[in-house]
């Protein structure tokens, strides 16, 4: 049995095989008896029960005219619904209250600071939320011809060659959905490459074992065998690792620079040149772009492509969890292969590629021609701040996430010595075999002083690690009292230990039952033998 | 790189300012005094010290691009370029994205800071919120596809579709999937993106006259034992708008050990039979209609649901209902173990990032529409779309597949579409989508327009298309 | 630790219990209490025939996955289909009601020769031990 992922266990609370009754749901007002455990309160205490259950029949509002009685009379039976629609029926107040008594059990950027490494998980400008709203933007059909849709078209196209220049590409797709998504195009893009060449017995995918797991899962997803090699005691690339992984067989390494661990490569040149030497290209996850913007231009350092993550780097939302969107740059090898349809410009009048223009293309990669939505905030983002707004947001991510280091490095383990870019890995290791307490437990505790965990467990390689990622957005003073914070916990750790392995106390709801909800999943409110439906009732 | 040169916005020496100025230019905090106490704290000089290890052949200086730009004058700039876009026409394009009324709910909900300036609920503690509205969503769903496992979310409907033909190939172990060439084009291209270069097989099948799949070829394909299928897609209501056999067509996959895909449309399932009904093993779809804005083709919703018997092979996260360690009620991520950050090369996709907003858009929309205002969402486009197929008929266009049932959109025939429709767009009126952009070999598709109407199509709209029809033609 | 001492072990922690010229094959105790909570275990179909240290089933934890590696070849005679509800059988019963697959050994003899993929209990404990 090898493992392939990071054995992260439970707590060992004998509470947890004790669960109540699973339909008690806490009403308002029924308050953790334990929230003065917590010095904050990080989110409202009210749990709330489903839309199936505050269903009554009868009770919904009327939004659209009703329409004629003979409407689908010429719909046969056979492709008709027989059972009857089971949708909750609620009335326009009580859906108001529910998705905002639901709202409140959130925590998010706008409610306080959200140090989630990896994810950049910075304040996201409200002017943005309004241009994605103009009726012009907003509604506009996917299929509408250039001719309505020169606004967009336009945005688009310098969209594109702003990001070629971030990036130091030759050009962008705009179409991906999500960084993953982008490194789906990327890859499929260098298979192409490698295709057009007749390059045919380039089967493999190089990553790093410190690399997003979404590296491996793209290479397996476009067909490619992910082949892992070490990082050095540095967290650089392993040179010798690489050069004994490059073959023939190499059709690309993907990176991520600066690493998951917040380092830079130093070594990049002979990186490169390694990996073109052996005839493969060089793919960099973008994820970490808030660190370098204007400092490193990865095209101009000669990786042949990479991604961005607008939703990390560009303040789009993260939506609960998406959407964002995955631009790839690349360069002049790659550029022939790039998804239709890309924008064109022909004597100032903007236009969609037809279907079949560009023969090369891998082809779409999605339905229509990218989460615009999306795109109309990374624009504003970017013509808010410029170039050198840009950099002065990587200098101030940067040097917030090096503050932060300094300020933890007495109490936690730093395991690189290394400047951090815009975040940095510190250990629990110390405090582990000195009180029993893990990184899990100290990252439940933050939650009482109302904070958002760091990312733990991640990258696998760090034992008890936390990725901590700032972000330019946030003042001294809270970097200061989060600081504050994880020197306290790690105090607790010695005095109390109990306090934290059992934290957090003081959110909605306490550690869950996470072993009973995957081996016995409930997935949505009706049965899963499901005839009938629940609701209404 | 100057990209514009009309810009109206001040000139660049003004924003040169050194960091920590008062003319701040990005949302960040820092006064000087800020800057200096943390360099001071690290015992270093300036900033640059931190970015020293960037190797010189490759460390850059500054972007080229435009300087910053204040609020209010980049404002005006965005809506000057949003104007320049034209969205108030009669129009009667659908094909996959749908105009509906999006009550306001939707949007009051999806601007609660709490859900769109969260991330992904890792934490469950604080993100039960989140959570909870994923499994309501996944409930809602459910409920419409009458099948148990709802995925999180996909990017939109072409990527769930791709997705879908994977997981017939990861569940049945065969490598060739056939698809209706009436499931939307663009599905049907991004399957083939996902499926091209690597060891998988994508084969289309053929419709008849009436716009129906011919079930005869997919027999026949279904019987090459020498290339056995993984799966079979077809659409309901296709790409034509046509309605499909459905459950012929999955009793013939079934009976040669294929999965069955249904590539439905979430609104029309309020009325027409769910895929759960006849068997599918998996439905996809565009989830846009659900209370999502058209925004030129995203963000949307990818829309996956499956048999129960598939849950491991769903790609994306799922949301279960559990307790916590005092037994409340709660919500959290499951099944993790099918994911690629702990699977890693053995995920069932690579997808991280998803659409959690867009499934929180039509959750919402489905909660305030209800069963009976979604049932009539969709009859009242049903009603409008015969009200249109009439006029169009009088002012000369038939439809091209007469024999066949349609809910709210179908073709019609009008010699020389593409100039017919753009003519029509001098009126005013976006005649639907000309079918030579999608099947330009299609001798007959070659000369139809693809139309449909929704409960926001007027009755004076259906008017003047079908009189601004009769000019053109004339 | 339980590490029984008439089993043969992998130093991926799977255990082989050689009976005749069959054998049953789960994961240690060690594995179990290292993974936690099991919550899935993915068997193949009787029938299907193993090399040695050929994967032939996936367990998953709460938040992790790890392949499943036969100790010896040969063909696959019965799975453990209690797992399928039971799960937690792995964590509660290692040894006994959480065995994973009856195989019929294909050379019955290498299936008890010490190598480095087949240890004995006092060789598997060192490695445990080893951490």
């Amino acid at each position: 049995m090898t493992a392939v992922g990071p054995a992260v266990s439970r707590p060992d609370d004998p509470a947890v095989t004790e669960a109540g009754q699973p339909d008690e749901v806490a009403q308002g007002g029924a308050r953790n008896p334990r929230a003065e455990l917590g010095p904050h309160l990080a989110v409202g205490p009210s749990l709330q029960p489903t839309l199936a259950e505050l269903s009554r029949p009868g009770r919904s509002s009327t939004k659209v005219p009703h329409p004629p009685a003979d409407a689908l009379d010429r719909i046969p039976t056979s492709a008709r619904r027989a059972r009857p629609l089971g949708l909750p029926e609620l009335n326009e107040p009580e859906v108001i209250r529910h998705f905002v008594n639901l709202s409140q059990l959130n925590f998010a950027v706008d409610t306080g600071f959200y140090p989630l490494g990896s994810c950049t998980m910075k304040y996201n400008p409200k002017i943005n939320e309004w241009a994605a709203r103009l009726p012009g933007f907003a509604a506009l059909h996917p299929l509408a011809p250039d001719a309505l849709a020169q606004g967009t078209l336009e945005l688009m196209w310098e969209l594109e060659r702003w990001l070629v220049e971030i990036s130091g590409m030759s050009a962008a797709t705009l179409q991906p959905a999500a960084g993953a998504h982008g490194e789906l195009t990327g890859i499929l893009m260098i298979r192409a490459y490698h295709q057009s060449r007749t390059d045919t017995e380039r089967l493999e995918v190089i990553v790093p074992d410190s690399s997003h797991g979404t590296n491996p899962a793209t290479a397996s997803m476009s067909g490619f065998k992910t082949v892992t090699i070490p990082s050095d005691s540095f967290g650089q690339v392993d040179l010798a690792a690489l050069r004994a992984a490059l073959s023939p067989r190499t059709a690309a390494v993907m990176l991520t620079n600066p690493s998951t661990l917040g380092l830079f490569e130093k070594g990049i040149g002979e990186v490169l040149e390694a990996v073109h030497a052996a005839g493969a290209l060089a793919y960099m996850d973008g994820a970490n772009m808030n660190a370098i913007l204007g400092k490193f231009k990865p095209g101009a350092a000669g990786f042949d492509v990479m991604h961005f993550n607008t939703h990390k780097t560009f303040s789009t939302p993260h939506g609960g969890g998406g959407p964002g969107a995955g631009p790839v740059a690349v360069n002049d090898k790659l550029t022939p292969f790039l998804p239709w349809p890309r924008v064109q410009c022909d004597e100032g009048r903007f236009r969609l590629e037809r279907m079949n223009e560009r023969s090369s293309s891998i082809g779409r990669v999605r339905s229509y021609q990218g989460s615009v939505g999306v795109l109309v905030r990374a624009y504003a983002y970017l013509l808010a701040h410029g170039g050198s707004g840009l950099e002065e947001v990587s200098e101030d991510a940067v040097l917030a996430a090096n503050y932060l280091r300094h300020r933890l490095a007495d109490t936690y383990q730093m395991p690189y010595a290394q400047v951090s870019k815009h975040e940095f890995v510190a250990s629990a290791q110390n405090i582990r075999a000195e009180t029993g307490v893990r990184m899990l437990d100290i990252a439940k505790r933050l939650i009482d002083y109302g904070y958002h965990p760091p990312t733990i467990y991640f990258p696998l390689i760090v034992e008890e690690g936390m990725l901590v990622e700032p972000t330019e957005t946030e003042s001294v003073e809270t970097l200061d009292a989060f600081a504050d914070a994880l020197i306290e916990i790690a105090q607790e750790a010695r005095r109390n230990p109990e306090i934290v392995t059992t934290a957090p106390h003081a959110s909605p709801v306490r550690r869950l039952d996470e072993a009973t909800a995957a081996r016995h999943p409930d997935l949505h409110w009706r049965p899963m033998t499901g005839a009938e439906p629940v609701c209404p009732q | 790189m100057r990209v514009r040169t009309d810009r109206s916005s001040r000139p660049a020496e003004q924003f040169t300012a050194e960091p920590g100025t008062t003319d701040r230019v990005t949302y960040g905090p820092h006064t000087s005094a800020d800057r200096q106490r943390m360099l001071t704290a690290l015992n270093i000089d300036s900033i640059d010290a931190l970015f020293a290890d960037i190797p010189a052949e490759v460390r850059a200086h500054g972007l080229d691009l435009p300087p910053p730009e204040d609020e209010l004058t980049m404002a005006r700039r965005l809506e000057t370029l949003s104007a320049r876009n034209r969205v108030g026409l009669a129009s009667f394009l659908g094909a996959g994205a749908y105009r509906h009324y999006i009550p306001p709910t939707v949007d009051q909900i999806l601007s609660r800071g709490e859900f769109y300036t969260s991330y992904t609920p890792y934490q469950p503690e604080i993100s039960q919120g989140t959570l909870q509205t994923i499994y309501e969503y996944q409930s809602l769903i459910a409920e419409l596809t009458g099948l148990d496992v709802v995925s999180a979310s996909h990017y939109d409907g072409g990527a769930a579709t791709a997705e879908a033909a994977l997981m017939t190939v990861r569940a049945t172990r065969r490598e060739r999937v056939l698809v209706s060439r009436a499931i939307h084009r663009h599905f049907l291209d991004t399957t083939a993106t996902y499926f091209e270069g690597g060891r998988l097989t994508l084969d289309e099948l053929p419709t008849l006259a009436d716009g129906t799949t011919d079930l005869e070829t997919l027999e026949r394909e279904l019987a090459d034992e020498a290339r056995p299928v993984a799966g079979v897609l077809i659409g309901q209501p296709n790409a034509f708008g046509i309605l499909e056999p459905m459950a012929e067509a999955g009793r013939l996959a079934h009976a040669a050990g294929a999965l069955f895909v249904a590539v439905v449309e979430p609104v029309s399932l309020a009325v027409l039979a769910p895929p759960g009904e006849y068997e599918a093993d998996i439905a996809v779809g565009e989830g846009q209609p659900l209370g999502i804005a058209l925004q030129y083709g995203g963000p949307y919703l990818g829309l996956l649901a499956a048999k129960s018997d598939l849950v491991r092979q769903v790609p994306g996260r799922l949301v279960g209902r559990t307790t916590d360690i005092e037994g409340k009620r709660a919500y959290v991520m499951t099944l993790r173990a099918r994911e690629q950050d702990i699977r890693r090369d053995k995920a069932a996709s690579n997808i991280c990032t998803n659409q959690a907003l867009c499934a929180l858009a039509a959750t919402v929309y489905v909660a305030t529409l209800g069963p009976h205002g979604l049932r009539d969402v969709a009859a009242l486009g049903a009603a409008r779309a015969h009200e249109l197929e009439v006029a169009l008929a009088g002012a000369g266009a038939a439809r091209v597949h007469a024999e066949g049932t349609y809910l709210n959109e179908f073709a019609v025939h009008v010699p020389d579409a593409p100039r017919v429709h753009a003519a029509l767009l001098e009126r005013d009126i976006l005649a639907g989508l000309p079918l030579a952009d999608w099947y330009p070999d299609d001798a007959v598709l070659r000369d139809a327009l693809l139309v449909c109407a929704t409960e926001l199509t007027t009755s004076s709209e259906i008017e003047r298309f079908a009189e601004g029809l009769r000019e053109v033609l004339a | 630790m339980q590490v029984p001492e008439d089993l043969r072990y992998t130093p991926d922690h799977e255990w082989l219990r050689v009976e005749g010229d069959e054998a049953v094959v789960g994961i240690t105790e060690y594995a179990a209490t290292e993974l936690g909570d099991v919550v899935f275990v993915e068997l193949p179909a009787p029938g299907m025939t193993l090399q040695s240290a050929q994967s032939f089933g996936v367990i998953e934890s709460v938040k992790t996955a790890s392949d499943l590696y036969s100790p010896a070849a040969g063909e696959v005679i019965a799975v453990n289909a209690q797992l399928a509800d039971k799960p937690e059988l792995v964590n509660d019963d290692p040894y006994g009601d959480g065995w994973m697959i009856r195989i019929r050994l294909s050379e019955p003899d290498v299936a008890t020769a010490p190598s480095e993929r087949n240890l004995d209990a006092g060789a598997y404990r060192s490695l445990i031990e080893a951490g």
